[in-house]
């Protein structure tokens, strides 16, 4: 259960790869949208948290295009309700995410992604 | 006030091959989160992290202590069965965690820079010789979940060094440590660089430190 709260947290990590490297791009998605009970002060505290072009980016790949395009200063309810949405009930089961810097692929799989690297790949 | 242990029958013998089985070192993680429930919950924790959730337990026990949907909590760990039983933990006890098969934070880190509120380790702290530590995480499997190599700090330095750029300011750090890792030296070389640390739960020879960033 990639959700798209989770998915804005995730950077490429492969060494030396720091141009777009997020956010990463899905494919080959199956998409799967679960119910969440809605707590929009919590949403309303995570704003600071987000990236939102990378967020609204990546919504619309994957056919919502309920965000603005950029961060109204204060949202009315009606948005809150709509980030709720995309954020906690979006869950991206089986695709790859991409980076687009480097183009290396991170395959999701029963709901994991799998952001493990091969030992030379691994930057530090 | 008492949380319940979150359930973890669904966990069978088969999983309890490749995922480390809940132990001493489990409860008293809990014991420590408990122990501070209603500052944990006051202080409206926005990014929660477990690194190494094996079996889920912590991660499951602290989305529960939290009001429901209130806070992201991230599990990782660098052992594809144990992404698997958090996710079925969660499930077990209705909530909803957000497994990442990874090394300790590596994909997070540009992310959660000076953004995580609570973080959870209890890491591989048994001293071992250095290859059975790397033989172990390489093979992403069970035996990560205790070899710590020289003093068995290995991977919790790894951690401990990037703390400060870790936490958000007054974000907290719960730590399971044992006696041979040098609880007193840890808590001294973390106090020189600006952080609290106390010792919150354990009897005998295991240890949950709290660090606190200021």
């Amino acid at each position: 259960m990639v959700r798209l709260i989770t998915h804005n947290m995730l950077a490429c990590h492969v060494k030396n790869c720091t141009k777009d490297n997020f956010p990463l791009a899905f494919s080959d998605v199956e998409l799967v949208i679960r119910p969440a009970p809605e707590n929009l002060e919590f949403i309303n505290r995570f704003l600071p948290k987000l990236d939102w072009k990378a967020l609204v980016d990546t919504a619309r790949s994957l056919g919502d295009t309920t965000l603005p395009e950029t961060m109204p200063e204060s949202m009315t309810e009606d948005q809150l309700r709509a980030l709720h949405h995309v954020l906690m009930e979006m869950h991206v089961e089986e695709g790859n995410m991409t980076c687009r810097g480097c183009g290396h692929v991170y395959p999701i799989s029963n709901g994991i992604p799998n952001m493990l690297l091969a030992e030379h790949e691994v930057g530090r | 006030m008492s949380l319940p242990t979150p359930h973890i029958a669904h966990l069978t013998e088969d999983d309890y091959e490749h995922v480390y089985e809940p132990a001493e070192d489990s409860f008293i993680l809990l014991d420590a989160l408990e122990a501070d429930a209603d500052d944990l919950r006051r202080s409206k924790p926005t990014i929660c992290v477990e690194i190494g959730s094996g079996s889920g337990i912590a991660s499951t026990f602290l989305s529960s202590l939290l009001e429901p949907n209130d806070s992201l909590i991230i599990s990782t760990d660098i052992n594809r069965y144990a992404c698997e039983a958090t996710i079925k933990t969660a499930s077990a006890n209705d909530t909803t965690l957000n497994p990442i098969l990874c090394n300790l934070l590596d994909p997070l880190l540009p992310r959660l820079k000076g953004e995580i509120d609570v973080l959870l380790f209890n890491p591989p702290y048994v001293p071992t010789e250095i290859h059975e530590l790397e033989d172990t995480q390489a093979s992403r499997d069970i035996g990560g979940a205790w070899a710590g190599g020289e003093a068995g700090m290995v991977v919790t330095k790894m951690i401990l060094d990037q703390l400060p750029h870790l936490l958000s300011p007054g974000g907290r750090f719960y730590l399971v440590a044992v006696a041979q890792n040098k609880p007193k030296f840890i808590a001294e070389e973390l106090l020189r660089r600006g952080l609290r640390v106390e010792r919150r739960a354990g009897r005998e020879l295991l240890y949950v430190l709290r660090i606190v960033a200021t």
